[in-house]
């Protein structure tokens, strides 16, 4: 009898417990959006930021987000994509291998803010690249790869073996099989990981600090050529992005309406994190149709 | 008859040759991408170093001096570098941070698990998947304005502090320890548990006498990777923990931490002037203690395999 009305205790206590999280996921949600939602509107979106009077905007920072986002995943996704798949197909387990491996867990749980004081060094003054979105690209990149590398090594892990044998029997390459057989089929998985991974690139404020800069110059998006230093795409600018931004209001901003912009700034953030959630999953379930014969075969 | 033979017999070899360049080609690209990895790694530990010694070694702080001392003052003309308190605020946010939120990890895993394996997982995996998306600045803007607010109000003190720091922090690393305590607790072999149950045991006592105990290492590599991401976390903690140069007496009072300190001084100080160097030995620290962590998440493997 003792026993039963301790586990009925225990029970609704786990149960509380894992229910208080669902709150706070829900109330902090609700908050973000509640608080931010109203203060979003197009003006908001694509306006200049103001240094000292209220009423500025984003538009600056959203773009060089996204951006940067793209730069960065230029740079490791072919990397990622190359270590990745020599880790999960040619590598033999062996010291070697063990090294690498752990490699890539260190570099995963490095705290961001080492690797933005490392850009900061290398990139920044010995490359010479100054604060720029090349040199946000490159933190972002040493920051992604282990994350990229570990996604990549566990969608070729997860497809079936036969598929890998039928090639052998056919006589096939070892990289035909790699890149006709076996890619295909983790192609999804590598996608949603892709996307999943860029939506905490998209939020990431400490490595970007000290190496994309804390400024914005000012842009003229009528001048798309790229090397002319107010176009938004040339790569050799400073860039602030929108999680720096939100960091440097929070701390720092003069704007009376700097509460509001915060406000407006972390739901355009959250909204997008939300966004590249849920592409994620739509896309890898869409190419794995498409890529994949299991369509037919249901 | 035999010219053509031997066309067939060049056509196969060049067929093989071909497969061979594209081989040599995709594998040498593959070794250069994991050589880059090597190479980043190599020369981040090379260079945090290099910059973090030379306050021990160029600008002569000693090294007890640096770990043991109270007293931060880096300007002025009798600058002292004690970087204790900033030392012991990450260490005591990143605990507290552990202490709130492993309970409420581990409940939620066997809430998904053990409880409620249908829906309960249904319900708390996107939970657990959007808390660790959403980004660490709005974390840190949230507790800005929902938990130092309401902290001020119920306790004594301004709101900003250890207390603050904690939490925040605790609902950043929730996702971590609950995704490798589900993992853990689902590749438990059914059968453990039911010989519990058929032994006549209650579901709360083969979780704490069965389940808890085999999946205790496992958990725990959570609760590690966890703090590892307490530990280096930076603008969430800076936002709401105060910044004040002291070791912090009560659960209410502001303090720093390593990283909150480095985000505010890099900017503000000029490379390889003592300050300087002293921000480049705590993130010297914070790199020594990410390879602590590392090194005991294998530990803790290393005694889940057997």
């Amino acid at each position: 009898m003792k026993a039963r009305t301790k586990d009925k205790i225990a029970t609704a206590v786990i149960v509380t417990l894992a229910l208080l999280i669902v709150a706070v996921l829900a109330g902090l949600l609700g908050y973000i959006l509640f608080r931010g939602l109203n203060h979003i509107s197009w003006d908001f979106l694509t306006s200049a930021p103001r240094k000292i009077r209220a009423g500025g905007g984003i538009g600056p920072q959203l773009f060089n987000s996204l951006f940067l986002l793209v730069l960065t995943l230029l740079i490791t996704v072919p990397l990622g994509l190359g270590a990745g798949i020599f880790m999960a197909e040619y590598a033999r387990p062996g010291r070697i291998t063990a090294f690498i491996r752990l490699i890539v867990e260190v570099l995963s749980s490095f705290p961001s803010i080492v690797v933005g004081l490392f850009g900061l060094l290398l990139i920044v003054n010995i490359f010479g690249l100054g604060f720029s979105l090349v040199s946000g690209a490159l933190a972002l990149t040493v920051f992604n790869l282990p994350l990229m590398v570990r996604i990549t090594e566990q969608a070729f892990r997860s497809v079936p073996a036969q598929q890998k044998e039928a090639g052998f029997a056919l006589g096939l390459s070892k990289w035909k099989i790699v890149t006709t057989v076996l890619f295909p089929v983790a192609l999804p998985a590598i996608i949603t990981g892709t996307i999943l991974s860029a939506g905490r690139v998209f939020g990431e404020a400490a490595a970007l600090m000290f190496t994309a800069g804390m400024s914005s110059p000012r842009l003229n998006f009528n001048d798309w050529n790229p090397l002319s230093p107010s176009s938004p795409l040339n790569p050799f600018r400073p860039a602030e992005t929108l999680a720096v931004h939100i960091w440097k209001v929070n701390s720092e901003g003069l704007a009376p309406d700097a509460v509001q912009i915060a406000a407006g700034a972390s739901a355009v953030l959250v909204i997008t994190v939300l966004i590249f959630n849920l592409v994620a999953r739509y896309m890898g379930r869409l190419i794995y149709r498409k890529l994949t014969a299991s369509r037919r075969m249901n | 008859m035999i010219v053509q033979n031997n066309k067939i017999a060049q056509n196969h070899k060049s067929r093989i040759e071909k497969h061979h360049i594209e081989d040599f080609i995709g594998r040498s690209y593959m070794s250069f991408c994991v050589l880059l990895l090597i190479v980043a790694i190599i020369s981040m530990v090379y260079f945090v170093m290099s910059k973090g010694v030379s306050t021990f070694v160029v600008d002569k702080v000693s090294i007890s001096d640096f770990f043991f001392g109270t007293k931060w003052s880096p300007e002025g003309n009798n600058p002292s570098f004690g970087a204790l308190p900033f030392i012991a605020g990450s260490f005591i946010t990143t605990l507290l941070a552990a202490l709130i939120a492993s309970p409420l990890s581990i409940c939620a895993a066997l809430f998904m698990t053990e409880i409620v394996p249908g829906w309960g997982k249904k319900l708390l995996q996107p939970v657990i998947e959007l808390l660790s998306g959403i980004p660490s600045v709005v974390y840190g803007f949230v507790g800005l304005s929902v938990i130092v607010p309401f902290l001020r109000d119920v306790f004594p003190g301004q709101g900003i502090g250890v207390a603050a720091g904690s939490i925040v922090l605790s609902v950043m690393i929730l996702p971590t320890i609950t995704s490798v305590a589900v993992d853990a607790l689902s590749a438990l072999p059914q059968n453990l548990k039911e010989s519990s149950f058929a032994l006549g045991a209650t579901r709360w006592q083969t979780i704490s006498g069965v389940i808890i105990p085999t999946t205790l290492p496992a958990i725990l590599t959570g609760v590690v990777l966890g703090m590892a991401r307490a530990f280096g976390e930076a603008l969430a903690v800076q936002m709401v923990i105060g910044n004040a140069p002291f070791i912090p007496k009560s659960l209410f009072e502001s303090a720093s931490t390593l990283t909150s300190v480095i985000t505010l001084g890099m900017g503000n100080t000029t490379m390889g002037s003592p300050q300087n160097n002293s921000l480049w030995s705590m993130a010297l620290v914070l790199m020594l203690m990410t390879f602590l962590f590392v090194f005991i998440v294998r530990l803790l493997e290393k005694r889940r395999a057997i």
